[in-house]
């Protein structure tokens, strides 16, 4: 089937062409989307190339203080440059397959895979990303990630729209996220956890990835958190148990070649517990929470 | 289509290339260099490594429209006329090649690495090499011949 190839060279151009042919598929990194094509899983009427697109490899602070962050900042540069502002997000970029793909792959690919195992998902709901996305037609909406997640490799983006940014505070506490995977690169989440302390507020954001249908947070556990965490103390053994067991409770996971919905309970629990243990370190002393390595 | 770029500081351009094809393919099939290799078409082994636009890539997961205009550096562009690189000599040297398929990404990604770090740690060169897989050596020679080529760098600079 024949197959077309756009290259638009601004913003507006990749509106309209995704407007009049809303089949096409966006390509930005292509670390997912040429697998597809090499594999010939998916045959799109047309691939939209947004490499040419110049605003989507930048981000800028705005008036609001936050980040907004283009759809085509590849992993390494956000790591290299957002690292200390964006925190959670970079140690999930710094997972994500190999320097090669993390040199191509984005948040955007990410998002619009919208796959349960993508890595930035987590971070995204625990630091309260917020995904700008344009079309032609009705302009800009912006869609909390925490309503950006339907179903599996289903987002809330219509067929006509593009995803411009994400918009990010940056850290105002410790955030960290960890991910259970056979070795440390190259790996498909078996099952992941981040976190994101926002002491201003004495709240506590959640993100699980891989354990169920979408990207979740674990809303029970962040609840339970805000109306017993005693933010001047050292963290309550029993919290901490509680907040575990109400992470592991959030997930819905299934069995399948990674892992077991059983282990995936497991692990999103320990994962919780460890995280936030971390977190809680870092909070109380200024210091890491956890040794690099 | 017609895809044209820079290959190893040569103008190159190629027709009839499919939409959906890869910058590899256009690469190996289209342009007679096959040094960078095609094993699993997916990133997950990194022989396809090339620059782009001086930055390492899987060339199998690059569509060749993307290289539109652009500067692509390949494994046959890292030696000047006869003479190799020194990464290329230490692979040589240290019998950090055996069967040689997963060579040429090495080669490039190692390359990559010692321009930006140097003298890299035994840390650095694993995390720079962990989405290089190689079936035959262990890794250990290919260690090897990194920290030699780095060390053969640091004093020529
Ligand atoms: S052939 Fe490209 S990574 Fe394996
Ligand atoms: S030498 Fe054979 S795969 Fe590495």
């Amino acid at each position: 089937m024949r197959m077309e190839f756009l290259r638009p060279a601004t913003w507006a151009a990749a509106l309209e062409a995704k407007a009049a042919m809303p089949g096409a598929a966006p390509i930005q990194g292509g670390t997912d989307m040429m697998v597809e094509i090499n594999f010939d899983v998916h045959r799109p009427d047309a691939l939209l190339d947004l490499n040419r697109v110049a605003e989507l490899t930048r981000w800028t602070t705005e008036e609001d203080g936050r980040l907004r962050v283009g759809a085509g900042v590849p992993y390494t540069r956000l790591i290299d440059e957002l690292g200390d502002r964006l925190p959670g997000l970079a140690q999930a970029a710094r997972t994500v397959g190999s320097p090669q793909i993390r040199n191509r792959g984005t948040v955007g690919g990410n998002l619009g895979a919208a796959s349960p195992a993508g890595d930035s998902h987590p971070p995204l709901l625990a630091g309260d990303a917020v995904i700008e996305v344009e079309s032609a037609a009705r302009g800009v909406r912006m869609i909390p990630a925490a309503e950006f997640y339907l179903g599996v490799k289903r987002s809330a983006l219509r067929s006509d729209e593009l995803i411009r940014a994400f918009w990010m505070s940056p850290a105002s506490g410790p955030q960290y996220f960890s991910k259970v995977g056979t070795r440390n690169a190259m790996v498909i989440a078996v099952c992941s956890f981040a976190i994101a302390l926002h002491p201003g507020e004495r709240r506590v954001g959640t993100g699980i990835g891989s354990a169920a249908p979408t990207p979740r947070r674990a809303v029970a556990a962040e609840e339970f958190l805000a109306a017993e965490l005693d933010w001047d103390a050292r963290l309550d053994p029993e919290v901490l148990r509680r907040f575990g067991e109400l992470a592991s409770e959030a997930a819905s996971p299934i069995d399948d070649v990674r892992g077991t919905a059983g282990y995936r309970g497991h692990a999103i629990g320990v994962m919780a517990r460890r995280t936030l243990t971390w977190a809680w370190n870092e909070f109380r002393s200024g210091h890491p929470g956890r040794r690099a390595g | 289509m017609r895809v044209s770029f820079t290959v190893n500081g040569r103008a190159e351009t190629a027709d009839d290339v499919w939409e959906g094809e890869s910058l590899l393919y256009v690469l190996r099939e289209r342009m007679g260099l096959p040094g960078s290799k095609n094993a699993c078409e997916q990133g997950e082994c990194g022989s396809c490594t090339v620059y782009l636009d001086g930055v390492p890539v899987c060339a199998c997961l690059v569509a060749a429209g993307q290289a539109e205009g652009r500067e692509v550096r390949t494994v046959e562009g890292l030696a000047e006329g006869d003479r190799l690189d020194p990464v290329q000599e230490a692979f040589v040297e240290c019998g950090a090649v055996q069967c040689g398929f997963c060579t040429p990404g090495l080669v490039v990604q190692a390359h990559d690495l010692i321009e930006r770090i140097p003298r890299p740690s035994d840390a650095e060169i694993r995390e720079a090499l962990a989405g290089n897989l190689c079936r035959c050596t262990g890794y250990e020679k290919i260690l090897d011949a990194v920290r030699l080529a780095a060390a053969r760098k640091a004093a020529a600079r």
